[in-house]
């Protein structure tokens, strides 16, 4: 990471002129408080007792078997509001909390950052807003009344796709409007500087955790890392704390979707460098620069851009990045159902999916880690529908 | 010197203010837009800011979106753009200000953009770009000797002032409150002594923009500033009257009563 905010070339920070010092603020905020001790102190206690961390690496023993893999899986699904989003979240707030900020917004896709935002802002007595697309609102319905019980307003997006993406323009318009009293609690590494710096470390926690814990199992690391990326936060923050280590491979599952020729979430696959909410990364984009549309039937993927670190891993090809259709995920959601007696969301399923053609790959016993981001209540309708 | 700041010398000499209205590219339709240009173009304008459409514009409230999304519906891109200009550039007096958000101009190519856009335009304004992550764009710029605008905000610090002006060739672009594009009915007080600050250290032209909704807040603010936007009134007033049948002429007549 060099000084500007950069990922290589990738990431910066293209927004209004009015965000500058308020990101400016923030970016000083995090390097202050997050070196402290008290700060240190404190997240690790709500990460402990509150969101239920260290999660287990568990051994997939039926579905190891099944594929001739060695599968473990990093249990994000077993924390607190039910995915590895409420690790930044909490962290996140503690700097609201040090910055003196009166309310708390966020967008959301599939509803768990939202969700965990929302928690968080109870925790910590904090006013809270979250920008949901109308699209999103109807598929991730839980998700709503659970905001709503945690005493957040959940705000209805309609413009453009009325998903993930207009969702984050809506909350970056809030915020340039409400700057001086509210902070935004970005749920992914995408955004301008320092957000997608910042939640990756937030999120690393998942990589330290599972690096002892493998080293500790199987006495050697893994050779597979394997995570869904919608905007790509529980993927780096299983990969980054194994980035130096050269013999592991990180693989990135993105959401083809309905595939390549109709709609799809692959931004890195697919998409060309660009700009998108204020960083410089891979986006879906037409051939005039309007970014696109993506889709994916996992609403926490269903983003036509990508964080800044993910674009910077491909063009150092430190990670691999493959795509899993709708169709695929949800054959890799009934999979891990079946074999294991854990429903995954769709969005890991993603990743749960892929395996099946890593076992194809891969050497037998081959050690792979799989971030099982989130658990699948939020999905059941939507599994329940298309499957009749 | 670029023709912006020609034009301001001119003005300053005159002891007059810049009227500067702002039109959608493409909106409510491109054959609408052309008349509307040239209604502009014979209203007193000094300047006219085109908004080029963007799929996600994130300094932007409702009225400028929704002109925006209607544009893009009906097929607007870079291409119809250049090529509109080319067509109509020598009917129109007044110099052009593109409006753009970066990811559009970027991934054109910023070579390819400006070959394209010197000819055509007389200032550039990019209202997700900084100076500090312009470098490259404010090389071509001067190159191909087009103005430029950046903006100073309520929550611009001073200790930036002096980079902002810099990489504004053109003027710079003072907002007038924390928030996004749209009429406002009051403005905050605070304008002019933040506006002082600013002229301490800048002698550049500023403009005021954003919230400009009717001709008291107009003429008040040209007292003080170099010259003043208006957006969003203009946009809104066009969707309220085009299913008139003399809805060019109302139009006139607003512009006119605005900067009256
Ligand atoms: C369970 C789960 N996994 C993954 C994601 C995708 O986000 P990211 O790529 O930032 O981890 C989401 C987003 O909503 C999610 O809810």
């Amino acid at each position: 990471m060099s000084k500007k905010g950069y990922f290589g070339e990738f990431g910066g920070r293209f927004i209004p002129e009015t965000l500058e010092y308020p990101l400016r603020e923030l970016q000083e905020a995090y390097f202050k408080y997050s070196q402290q001790k008290d700060f240190k102190d404190e997240l690790n206690f709500y990460l402990r007792e509150y969101a239920g961390r260290p999660t287990p690496l568990y051994f997939a023993k039926n579905l190891s078997k099944k594929l001739g893999l060695r599968i473990y899986l990093k249990r994000e699904d077993l924390l607190h509001t039910g995915a590895h989003k409420i690790n930044n979240a909490l962290g996140q707030a503690l700097l609201a909390v040090r910055m003196r900020k009166e309310r708390i917004i966020a967008e959301t896709g599939a509803g768990q950052h939202g969700v965990a935002t929302a928690t968080v802002a109870s925790l910590f007595g904090k006013k809270c807003d979250i920008y949901m697309g109308k699209v999103d609102i109807e598929r991730q319905k839980m998700n709503v009344f659970r905001m709503q019980l945690l005493g957040a307003q959940v705000l209805k997006v309609e413009g453009g796709s009325q998903t993930l993406k207009d969702a984050c323009n809506e909350a970056l318009r809030d915020w340039v409007t409400n700057v001086r009293n509210t902070y935004y609690l970005l749920g992914s590494v995408v955004g301008p500087h320092p957000y997608p710096l910042m939640v990756r470390n937030f999120q690393a926690v998942i990589g330290r955790e599972a690096k002892q814990q493998i080293l500790k199992r199987e006495k050697k690391l893994p050779d597979y890392l394997l995570a869904c990326v919608g905007g790509g936060s529980n993927s780096l923050g299983l990969f980054h704390p194994f980035f130096k280590d050269r013999e592991v491979r990180f693989i990135g599952v993105e959401a083809r979707g309905k595939g390549f020729l109709s709609q799809h979430a692959c931004s890195l696959i697919k998409g060309r460098v660009g700009i998108l909410h204020g960083s410089k990364s891979y986006v879906l984009q037409d051939r005039f620069g309007q970014i696109e549309q993506a889709h994916s039937v996992a609403a926490g993927l269903d983003y036509p851009g990508v964080g800044p670190e993910h674009a910077f891993y491909k063009k150092i090809k430190r990670a691999e990045y493959v795509a899993v259709s709708d169709k695929e995920a949800l054959l890799g959601f009934k999979m891990l159902s079946e074999t294991e007696g854990i429903i995954p969301a769709l969005e890991p399923a993603h990743a749960l999916f892929y395996l099946r053609k890593l076992a194809k790959l891969a050497k037998k016993n081959s050690i792979v880690i799989v971030c099982l981001s989130g658990r699948g209540d939020k999905d059941l309708e939507i599994v329940q529908k298309v499957s009749s | 010197m670029g023709k912006i700041r020609e034009k301001f010398e001119e003005l300053r000499n005159k002891g007059k203010k810049a009227f500067i209205p702002y039109l959608t590219f493409g909106f409510p339709t491109l054959k609408d837009f052309e008349a509307l240009l040239y209604v502009l173009d014979s209203a007193g304008s000094d300047f006219i800011e085109i908004g080029f459409p963007f799929s996600d514009p994130i300094a932007d409230g409702p009225i400028i979106q929704i002109s925006s999304q209607t544009a893009l519906d009906r097929g607007v891109n870079f291409l119809k753009l250049f090529s509109f200009f080319k067509r109509v550039k020598r009917n129109i007096n007044t110099p052009l200000i593109l409006m753009s958000y970066y990811n559009p101009i970027y991934d054109m190519g910023l070579d390819n953009f400006f070959k394209k856009a010197h000819p055509l335009l007389e200032g550039l304004i990019i209202p997700d770009l900084l100076p500090e992550e312009g470098e490259d764009f404010l090389k071509k710029a001067k190159t191909y000797n087009i103005d430029t605008v950046f903006f100073i905000s309520p929550t611009t610090q001073e200790e930036r002032f002096s980079l902002i002006e810099r990489a504004s060739s053109g003027f710079i672009y003072y907002i007038s409150v924390t928030g996004v594009t749209g009429p406002r009915k009051s403005l905050p007080s605070s304008i002019l002594s933040h506006l002082k600050k600013v002229r301490k250290k800048t002698s550049s032209p500023v403009c005021l923009g954003f919230g400009i909704s009717n001709r008291v807040q107009a003429r008040k603010f040209k007292k003080y500033f170099d010259g003043i936007i208006v957006g969003s009134v203009l946009i809104k007033k066009i969707i309220e009257t085009y299913h008139r049948k003399n809805f060019l002429k109302e139009f006139k007549e607003f512009v006119l009563w605005l900067n009256s």
